[in-house]
């Protein structure tokens, strides 16, 4: 296949998603297959893009016939390629997962077509090699959001989108208005071309200030510390599927833009910038794990998760060595997994225990002894337990941050993952452990009587726990896949020649 | 003409800033205007001001010669429909929030995250949000 195909059917799978479902929108079944088959397809593009690029290969494309710099180019290198994988992985677990439950409520307000468009835009934000062109998929993916969230209208979630939808605005105008800044100063927006223009500008305090407003839009994005209120204010008033497409999705398009930003376009002055977000990923680890210690809701306890897992995957940033981008990256890649299986399986627990309350549930091991080792799973690799993905991540990260010096950080980075084991703990033994509360047999009958429900809904469950226990057990071939990723996008040069069709000559900054 | 239009820009983030931080909904959604606004003027500044000639290559002519930049102007025009669509969502969805919470105010709006320890009595909270009211 051509790179061309390559590179747009990923993003073309779920726009016709999009619009096939907006147009069956008085037939849900016909949308649950059209959905379904866009996933898919979706799945099976991002698998032809990662076979193509997992050699070290950078593909690119412009669009429109515009020779670079002009028009929009779109790159897959091995980085974006695993996240768009891993975005299609996603796309279909929680898919199917999501078509139980209040499926038929949520199908009236058009869920289908923002799934689809959520997912557009995600993939598009992996897959674009220009910066204001991120900025629109960050809109897409931002209007789907703000749908899925407030889907139902509970008072709830309208309390929840407000906060939500306020400050992800005011971070996404931000994002435009640093977009601008850059672009009066370099004269382009092709990230590629900006990567060979930075270097050259007179004024390099402005672009270290410039690199701040990215870091300060994008970490909003990512929820970190302190830019992350909008997070644990609104992710649990959503349905479980919904909520758990955010937790893998939503805030790893804010790391993966920090992490390309930094290492292609602002890398010149790393002294200044590391500390400060050397600084930013302790806090966020610290700030979410404590948060979630707080509190006795499962979604509440996972939300705060997402937020403290994010600081690990800032130590390549921090750190700035080759071993700790390719140990974010599969920080990044393990999290979505093991992070959206947790909210699947909290939404099991809800339908099986009665309640996301933990108070409110128990006596899950003795009924359902199966669902006990799926959640110890992906809730002991979040703590970063051996064998399992987790374990691999962090002792990369880990590894990284000591041979670099960063003792401080290394040590925040332990400590939370004990906490974090800490909160794991909490739910095995409210959910799991303890007896069940005298009201909760109806339900657990209700759940054993809907054999459909069960499938539906564990079978994802089963299939993101096998593939954490995968790259715990086989660690090899994903270790050495991030390292290499991380390399790669340490060398930028490859980056440029696959958007300039061949080396070219540094041009001169444009007005 | 620049450092007037610069000025203007810093003006209008200020009032954005400062509706922004208000407890009033209503006063929020009008930041976010203002701001996306000068985020616009910001734009257009970036791609300098030199020419008011529209953008447009003459006859027999292959490169723009004295015109104004058109990529600040495709660009505005996105950000404006982008921004548009967003702010419509986001009023709808405040007039919701107003008529099934009933209240505009931020502070009072606790269903998402209820206040564990110390309950606020109901007819209190109304009250202030009343008072938050924008006037009819």
């Amino acid at each position: 296949m051509t790179a061309d195909l390559l590179l747009t059917l990923p993003v073309l799978a779920p726009a016709i998603g999009v619009a096939l479902c907006a147009l069956a929108w008085s037939h849900p079944l016909l949308q649950r297959l059209i959905s379904l088959a866009a996933s898919l397809g979706l799945l099976c593009a991002s698998v032809a893009l990662l076979l193509a690029v997992r050699d070290g290969t950078v593909i690119a494309t412009q669009f429109g016939g515009w020779a670079p710099p002009f028009g929009i180019s779109f790159v897959g290198d091995m980085f974006s390629a695993a996240m768009v994988l891993i975005t299609g992985l996603m796309a279909v677990a929680v898919g199917i997962y999501g078509l139980v439950g209040d499926v038929e409520a949520r199908e009236n307000a058009f869920y289908h077509v923002l799934y689809q468009g959520l997912l557009l835009g995600v993939t598009g934000a992996f897959l674009t090699g220009d910066i204001f062109n991120l900025y629109v998929w960050f809109e897409i993916m931002l209007i789907s959001s703000f749908g899925l969230l407030s889907l139902g209208g509970t008072r709830e979630q309208l309390d929840a989108g407000i906060k939500y939808v306020t400050l992800n605005l005011i971070a996404t105008t931000f994002f435009l208005m640093s977009v601008a800044f850059l672009y009066g100063m370099t004269g382009t927006l092709n990230m590629a071309d900006l990567a060979r223009v930075i270097p050259t500008l007179e004024n390099q305090g402005l672009v270290t200030a410039l690199a701040l407003m990215f870091l300060a839009t994008f970490g909003a994005k990512a929820a970190v510390f302190p830019l992350f209120y909008w997070l644990p204010a609104a992710y649990h008033t959503a349905s479980a599927p919904i909520v758990a497409i955010f937790a893998a999705l939503l805030t790893k398009v804010g790391v993966y833009a920090i992490i390309r930003t930094f290492t292609l376009l602002f890398d010149g002055d790393a002294g200044y910038t590391g500390p400060i977000v050397t600084a930013v990923a302790i806090f966020t680890m610290v700030t979410g794990v404590l948060g979630a210690a707080a509190h006795f809701d499962i979604r509440r306890i996972l939300s705060f998760h997402i937020v403290s897992q994010i600081g690990y995957m800032l130590f390549g940033i921090a750190v700035a060595t080759p071993l700790a981008i390719g140990g974010s990256i599969l920080y990044v890649i393990h999290h979505i997994i093991v992070k959206a299986n947790l909210f699947l399986i909290a939404g099991v627990v809800n339908r099986a225990g009665g309640s996301f309350d933990l108070k409110q549930t128990g006596g899950l091991y003795r009924t359902m002894p199966m669902l006990g080792v799926l959640f110890l799973i992906p809730a002991l690799s979040l703590a970063g337990l051996p064998p399992l993905s987790g374990f691999w991540s962090k002792f990369t990260v880990i590894k990284a941050s000591l041979e670099a010096g960063h003792i401080v950080l290394a040590t925040a980075g332990l400590a939370v993952g004990i906490l974090t084991l800490y909160s794991m703990i909490k739910i095995w033994n409210e959910a799991f452990w303890k007896a069940a509360p005298d009201q909760s047999g109806q339900t657990m009958r209700r759940w054993q009587a809907d054999r459909r429900a069960r499938i539906i809904m564990l079978s994802p469950v089963v299939v993101l726990a096998a593939i954490t226990l995968t790259i715990g057990l086989f660690a090899e071939p994903f270790v050495d896949y991030s390292l290499r990723a991380g390399e790669q996008l340490l060398d930028k040069s490859a980056y440029i020649d696959a958007v300039f069709g061949a080396p070219a000559q540094v041009t001169e900054a444009r007005p | 003409m620049e450092p007037v239009f610069a000025l203007a820009f810093g003006v209008m983030v200020a009032v954005a800033a400062y509706l922004l931080m208000s407890r009033n909904v209503l006063r929020v959604v009008l930041g976010l205007l203002v701001l996306g606004n000068a985020t616009n003027l910001s734009i257009f500044l970036a791609g300098r001001m030199g020419s008011r000639t529209p953008p447009l290559v003459a006859a027999g002519e292959t490169a723009l010669v004295g015109g104004a930049n058109p990529l600040p102007q495709a660009l505005i025009l996105t950000a404006i429909v982008i921004s548009f669509s967003l702010v419509a969502f986001t009023t709808v969805l405040f007039e919701s929030a107003h008529r099934r919470l009933g209240t505009v105010d931020t502070d009072a709006m606790r269903e998402a995250e209820p206040e564990a320890a110390k309950k606020v009595p109901n007819d209190r909270r109304q009250a202030a949000a009343r008072k938050m009211e924008p006037a009819e």
